[in-house]
């Protein structure tokens, strides 16, 4: 606590400090990795991924996740628009309670799909009537995951709309745009760098989803076992395997993550002549 | 993914960083030392119960449980984990550590059998093992889990009675392999299942929601345990005399209470 700090006298040290305490992290982070990958020969790999429960695992994975991940990006925009748009209560009150699903616990929140959803939950008891059975089936994964994927992409979208420039989207409609023309032709094109970095960000969440699909839609191969859910179910018999499909998930979650730098990087670059 | 093993992991660690604590040698009643029991899953109501009893002959000695599905508790021994005592629910995940010197002879103290559990709504209609096949949704453990590992044998052997088919038929309604034996018995007690397979001791702890089908003697698979010292323990005569507590005639009681079949009270499978 010296008062006036000579100016570069005290950098270094502090830089020192700084670096130690953010590297420390940084190593921390990447050592489950680290510990992945240095483990499994590319042999293991090949034999991890024969493994009977890869292939329906892998299959499943992509399948419910391109549907949830399509569902939040159809439903999501609207709202987040809408949200974006408009100053009132309502609209803040909604932007809270969508990050619910973040915070709360996987299985409570499959608890509380299988409460609603569920033969006696007040939804799945109407759906029952139809004969519909949500719990235990692949439309149930694909729930889970839209639960708790969601937040992801309306959080991204709601601020990439509203880092719009608003004078563009007025003199669009002094120019004779309707509104659903400034939507469609304006701004989805601009604020697209950001919805998308949000879908996939939403859809790394979706595709590691573990805790509410087990409790929600159980586990059985081909129909709700899930990459994460085939990795828990190997582990307790081929660690191989369970390493395989692992990485399989790393690799997958890095290419998204690049994915998202991308399209950030590709939005500043949009951004710089305005 | 995988919450429960890194958890496992997380807690093992720690117990490990308080068990290398050294307590400076001090005057007035001797320390209190820790005797650490890897337990399995099923044996939770049980074994808490004499734990106490077991505090209570000895004074001095702190029981920890550690509670969990026999595969994983295996593991984390495998991996280290400092456990005085193993109870196992199957004597598969046991042989393997016997092997790999981690433990010292095994006993086999109690059975558990299997029975159908079904929720109360629907236990007018599936009132036997025969009418298992027309429950709309079944849960099973996952074949990894030694409780989804003898309800597949146990199907099959029902096959000489009930039909060829009968496997297959009730194969056609599984909705879910859980990956423990307690996650079947919850979705049943929600309701959200028809009917599920457990060990007669897990079913004893739901009976307000689920019914109790017996499976016939003929068919039923019995679940052995043993349980043994391990070899790196640092309290082998507290390890020891936990062990003997279980294989006594006192023990025997407490599990018989909880629903166990104590070794030898009933012929076991051969």
């Amino acid at each position: 606590m010296t008062s006036a700090p000579a100016r570069g006298g005290g950098r270094r040290p502090l830089f020192g400090v700084l670096g130690g305490l953010g590297g420390l992290l940084l190593l921390f982070l990447l050592l489950p990795v680290v510990g992945l990958v240095s483990t499994s020969s590319l042999g293991d790999v090949r034999a991890g991924l024969a493994h009977p429960l890869v292939a329906p695992a892998l299959r499943l994975s992509l399948f419910t996740t391109t549907l949830s991940v399509a569902l939040v990006v159809v439903l999501g925009t609207p709202l987040a628009w809408l949200v974006a748009r408009s100053e009132g209560r309502l609209a803040r009150f909604v932007e809270s309670a969508i990050k619910l699903p973040v915070v709360l616990p996987p299985a409570v929140a499959g608890l509380g799909l299988l409460l609603a959803f569920g033969r006696e939950g007040f939804l799945g008891r109407l759906l029952a009537a139809q004969g519909i059975g949500v719990p235990f089936t692949s439309a149930a994964v694909v729930l889970a995951q839209l639960f708790v994927s969601a937040p992801f992409f309306v959080e991204a979208a709601i601020s990439a709309f509203r880092r719009l420039d608003p004078n563009l989207l007025v003199i669009a409609r002094t120019l004779g745009a309707g509104p659903l023309t400034v939507l469609f032709r304006i701004a989805l094109p601009l604020a697209a760098p950001g919805l998308a970095s949000g879908a996939a960000l939403s859809w790394a969440r979706a595709l590691g989803e573990f805790g509410a699909t087990l409790m929600f839609a159980g586990s059985l191969a081909g129909r709700t076992q899930t990459l994460p859910l085939a990795i828990y179910a190997a582990l307790e018999t081929d660690l191989r395997a369970a390493r395989a499909l692992s990485l399989v998930l790393v690799v997958i979650a890095f290419v998204l993550l690049v994915a998202v730098r991308s399209a950030r990087s590709s939005a500043s670059e949009q951004r710089e002549p305005a | 993914m995988r919450r429960r093993s890194v958890l496992a992991i997380a807690l093992a660690l720690a117990a490990a960083t308080l068990g290398c604590r050294s307590d400076p040698p001090r005057k007035g009643p001797p320390p209190r030392r820790d005797v650490t029991i890897f337990a399995a899953a099923s044996l939770r109501e049980a074994f808490t119960e004499l734990s106490h009893t077991f505090e209570h002959a000895h004074p001095q000695a702190h029981v920890v449980l550690s509670f969990a599905g026999s595969q994983s508790l295996r593991a984390q021994i495998e991996q280290g984990a400092p456990a005085d005592v193993f109870a196992s629910a199957d004597e598969k995940h046991m042989a393997a550590l016997e092997k790999a010197q981690r433990v010292r002879a095994p006993r086999v103290f109690v059975n558990n059998d299997l029975v159908l559990v079904v929720p109360l709504s629907k236990a007018r209609t599936l009132r036997t093992l025969a009418d298992l096949p027309k429950a709309e949704r079944i849960v099973l453990g996952s074949p990894e889990v030694p409780a989804g590992n003898y309800a597949a044998q146990m199907l099959e052997r029902a096959r000489r009675g009930l039909g060829a088919d009968f496997r297959a038929r009730v194969e056609a309604q599984v909705v879910s392999r859980e990956p423990d034996v307690r996650q079947v018995l919850a979705k049943v007690a929600l309701g959200e299942a028809d009917a599920g397979i457990v060990y007669r001791t897990d079913a004893l702890t739901a009976t307000d929601r689920v019914a109790v089908v017996n499976i016939p003697i003929e068919y039923n698979v019995v679940a052995r345990y043993p349980i043994a010292v391990t070899v790196r323990t640092q309290v082998p005569d507290l390890a020891q005399a936990f062990t003997d507590l279980v294989t006594s005639a006192e023990g025997a009681h407490v599990l018989k209470q909880h629903g166990f079949t104590p070794v030898g009270e009933k012929a076991a499978s051969p």
